[in-house]
């Protein structure tokens, strides 16, 4: 065990942990975060995706220590329900989801691949999502919710 | 239930604090002793579970608080589909009340009416016609007109509600609200059966669409799934499967583990194992080195012949859906008869999130937070398997992540219970990966054979249906435990194989399977129950012991059936060189399935000749249409399908272009649920029928992860999409969630049939089989 400090969503946190545990096991149970999720521990999925350093990481096999000093964002580091990021918004207009548990992993990885690509193409964000799933097929309502996100953002 | 029993539910969390905090939601109307009181009800067989508050009560399902908001309770939970929304919008309609002011509660023991399980598109008919949720709703409204009748002194057909008010027509000063009336006190009523429903030309909630209220929550992650419950003093659990099929446990070293940080507890119990941890990385650790030793186990058959073992295998129990008793003699005075077999793997549920739930036994007692699509048999079980009485388990509901059917969802909820009890403490088991592809109860596979007779117009006049499906274990409520692996594991045996052959003449028209095609009559006694025009017909459906669990996956056997029949009407539509769609209307008498096939193929500016499309071309890229249609349960929703694809002649790949969707589900309750569910159904049958597939080897399943069992991922080319919502609202409320899905693997295959001449008869349509069905064309 090692006490790490861990900087989500601009807050500081200590934690003492197995460096080598999963920074998702130390988000979801440490510090209870419900918005990164276990779907296969493999980073074939998506559902645990986070931002560090500005990139969609895989936080299922990304080792805690090597979040160590740098900005992680999770999906509650975006917006809350009263007052949420444009891109949960434009989730919520289309009404673009069904269970709901691969949410957090498309709106992180398609905004991480919009703030460094803001004039990208349908087919760019579309090869951008090409690793994650979504196993009730909301496909349709989430394309449509990220690309009026995108067009806000090109503009 | 006994006055110690009520204590116990008291004490194990079952108290106005402990229910705040975990539904986070506020029981209003009368005091949680009083409910528990009503949860004494009767319950019997066929009927609801004993302990379950009597579903012909008005205060089972409704409550008033003082200050006018409205409690509903029900049996039918949120699993993504959107129902509880729904069902919102329903109660806030049938009492006159804004949306915002009904607060649903579902799917706990401690307070909700048994309603069996949430499945097989069953909601919408029970919650949405004239008992239960519907008709409580009903009869709490006309009883709130006569109360405020005689408190106003205005008869009652001179009141109006609105907004929780009751008012009398042209004199607003005499006006009394829900909370004066009834707030805070029961209704003590039985459900009448002959209270008004309001009918949908008056509605002003239901029919529009309504936004769901738990997606600002899930897209801002603070959504409390199943595996976001957390419990004071909660520990993790992980368990450990026989590695091969039919292992059983010879050894357990403890000793391989000892030491290891956070490790709590080793569990073993016939041939389930498991560890408990501090934290869940420790516990996947201590699970992962855990030695086990196990038996090689029982072996399986080679994966490559596999149908043909189905067709051979003996003994079979026997089916009779429907049988005219003169199909061989019309096929012999046929002027053609046309042949064709149709094959369908095991498929996994997947679950995106595997599956995952929280125990706490304590003792005698156990409060449960599960995924389970039905609460009240899984208390039954997991007393079972725990020892326990069931009225001293609580099930409280809570989302997993999308099931689709029987995932894991039961299995692990029996995990976490027994783990928790061998630790005394609450325990937390979320299943890996592979264990959640493994030891979920799979979605049958078929091996269909279907034969019809055709006159010299190429008119049906018989049709013929018969199909094997191996089957083992199912849900396991009310009292089967050993329906999945981990109640088998802990000696609980599955529902009994009992060989059966011949099948007993059919009792009465019972298409719940879709086995009886769409175009069949299906007379009994003299009187069509079908929903189409071919008088003669037979369907035969053998069940055979299956080497996996099995269990209901989105439109089970529905999917298979119908992909058969519908891929098959029109290799006969191709036979009778007739246009796929006029040819189906030549043969449908249910003008429903009519209309719906009419408005798919209106939306589809459907190009109306017989496939395959003339001039085709032999190489490269070819694109074609095709259509399906279904009956869904014959009776219970109707869908119409037609889809445009790019068949890459070269390379065997499919691309679906676009998908059009005609959906009749009866007076639209939501309508923007009722098209996400079409959207999804549509795509998740897509995924189903282009990839999806459960492999093994001759020890084990090999399909364990997501490069191994195939699914359409978010970058796929999502085709465009277009949903027709047909609404009739003058009609019985049917099923909506599985009729898209139900359609569309026949519709892309005839469309690949269309474009090049190929016709796909095994799912998945993987390159390898497209391209050996384009090479063997005449």
């Amino acid at each position: 065990m090692s006490l790490l400090t861990l900087k989500v969503n601009g807050k500081t946190h200590n934690v003492d942990v197995d460096p080598a545990t999963p920074l998702l096991y130390v988000l979801s149970d440490d510090l209870e975060l419900r918005g990164p999720k276990f779907g296969c521990g493999l980073g074939q999925c998506g559902a645990c995706t986070v931002i560090l350093k500005g990139a969609a990481v895989r936080s299922c096999i990304t080792p805690v220590k090597a979040a160590v000093g740098s900005e992680i964002t999770t999906l509650e580091g975006l917006g809350t329900p009263e007052k949420p990021h444009p891109i949960q918004q434009a989730f919520i207009n289309e009404q673009a989801a069904q269970c709901g548990f691969c949410v957090n992993g498309v709106i992180l990885t398609a905004k991480a691949f919009l703030d460094k690509h803001p004039q990208a193409s349908e087919a760019e964000i579309q090869q951008a999502l090409s690793g994650v799933l979504c196993r009730c097929f909301t496909h349709v309502r989430m394309y449509q919710a990220i690309q009026k996100y995108a067009k806000a953002v090109a503009r | 239930m006994t006055p110690d029993a009520v204590a116990a539910l008291t004490r194990s969390g079952f108290s106005r604090r402990g229910f705040l905090k975990t539904s986070g939601a506020l029981i209003v109307g009368f005091s949680i002793a009083d409910r528990i009181a009503e949860a004494q009800g009767p319950g019997g067989a066929g009927g609801p579970s004993p302990g379950s508050p009597p579903i012909n009560q008005v205060d089972s399902w409704i409550a008033i608080a003082a200050d006018g908001s409205v409690t509903a309770y029900s049996g039918k939970e949120e699993l993504g589909q959107g129902i509880s929304t729904a069902q919102t919008q329903l109660v806030a309609e049938e009492l006159s009340v804004p949306f915002h002011r009904v607060t649903l509660i579902y799917c706990d023991t401690a307070m909700t009416p048994d309603q069996a399980y949430t499945s097989g598109s069953q909601s919408h008919p029970a919650n949405f016609n004239h008992g239960n949720l519907a008709q409580a709703g009903a009869t709490a409204r006309e009883a709130l007109f006569k109360m405020a009748s005689q408190q106003l002194g205005v008869p009652v057909d001179q009141l109006t509600a609105a907004d929780g008010t009751i008012s009398a027509k042209g004199d607003p000063s005499k006006t009394i609200t829900y909370g004066q009336l009834v707030g805070g006190k029961k209704f003590n009523l039985t459900l009448d059966p002959k209270a008004k429903r309001k009918p949908p030309s008056e509605w002003t909630i239901l029919g529009t669409p309504a936004q769901r209220p738990d997606i600002p929550e899930i897209v801002t992650g603070q959504f409390e799934f199943v595996h976001n419950v957390r419990v004071p003093g909660m520990l993790h659990g992980r368990v450990v499967r026989p590695p091969a099929a039919g292992a059983t446990v010879m050894n357990v070293d403890e000793g391989s583990v000892a030491g290891m940080p956070g490790l709590v507890k080793v569990v073993v119990k016939k041939n389930f194992v498991g560890v408990v941890a501090e934290k869940p990385w420790q516990a996947l650790q201590a699970a992962e080195k855990l030695k086990v030793t196990w038996t090689p186990g029982s072996g399986l058959a080679n994966n490559g012949d596999f149908y043909d073992q189905l067709r051979n295998q003996k003994p079979t129990r026997d089916v009779l859906l429907t049988d005219s008793k003169d199909v061989e003699q019309k096929l012999g005075q046929a002027a053609a008869v046309v042949k064709a077999t149709y094959q369908h793997p095991f498929q996994a549920h997947g679950s995106m999130g595997s599956s995952c739930a929280v125990a706490d036994v304590q003792g005698d007692k156990a409060t449960i937070w599960s995924p389970t699509q039905g609460v009240w048999y899984q208390r039954s079980t997991a007393a079972m398997v725990l020892g326990l009485k069931p009225e001293n388990v609580r099930v409280i509901f809570r989302r997993g992540s999308g099931c689709y059917g029987l995932n894991a969802a039961d299995t692990v909820t029996y995990d976490a219970a027994l783990l928790s009890q061998a630790a005394g403490k609450p325990v937390r088991v979320q299943l890996t990966r592979k264990d959640e592809l493994t030891s979920e109860n799979y979605g049958n596979a078929f091996l269909m054979d279907e034969r019809a007779g055709l006159d010299a117009q190429g008119n049906i006049i018989a049709w013929d249906h018969e199909a094997w499906s191996p089957t083992l274990g199912n849900r396991p409520g009310p009292g089967t435990p050993g329906n999945v692996i981990t109640g088998s594991l802990v000696g609980f045996q599955p529902e009994a194989f009992t060989p059966r052959s011949p099948a007993p003449e059919p009792r009465g028209f019972n298409n719940n399977s879709n086995g009886i095609p769409s175009y069949a009559a299906a007379l009994f006694d003299g009187v069509p129950k079908g929903a189409g025009k071919v008088r003669s017909a037979r369907v035969l459906v053998h069940n055979i012991p299956s080497p996996f669990f099995t269990g209901p996956l989105r439109s089970p056997a529905r999917f298979q059936n119908t992909f058969a029949h519908e891929s098959f009407m029109d290799e006969l539509a191709s036979h009778a060189k007739a246009d796929p769609v006029e040819y189906r209307l030549r043969h449908l008498s249910n003008e429903r399935v009519i209309d719906v096939l009419k408005a798919a193929a209106k939306a589809a500016n459907w190009d109306a000749r017989p496939s395959p499309e003339p001039g085709m071309r032999k190489r490269g890229l070819a694109t074609g249409r095709g259509v399906a249609c279904v009956a869904y349960e014959g009776d219970n929703g109707y869908t119409g399908i037609v889809t445009e694809v790019e068949v890459d002649q070269d390379s065997g790949k499919i691309a679906v272009k676009r998908v059009f969707v005609a959906i009749d589900a009866g007076p639209i309750s939501n309508p923007d649920g009722l098209k996400n569910q079409a959207e999804g159904g549509a795509l998740q049958g897509m995924s189903r029928a282009l990839l999806e597939e459960v492999t093994w080897d001759n020890q084990k399943v090999t399909s364990i992860d997501w490069r191994t069992y195939h699914t359409l991922p978010l970058g796929f080319p999502v085709p465009q999409l277009e949903c027709v919502l047909l609404n009739r609202p003058n009609e019985e409320a049917t099923g909506a969630g599985e009729t898209a899905i139900t359609v569309i693997a026949a519709a892309i295959g005839n469309a690949v049939f269309d474009a090049t001449g190929a016709r796909l008869r095994q799912i998945p349509f993987t390159p390898e089989r497209v391209k050996a069905a384009l090479s063997s064309r005449a």
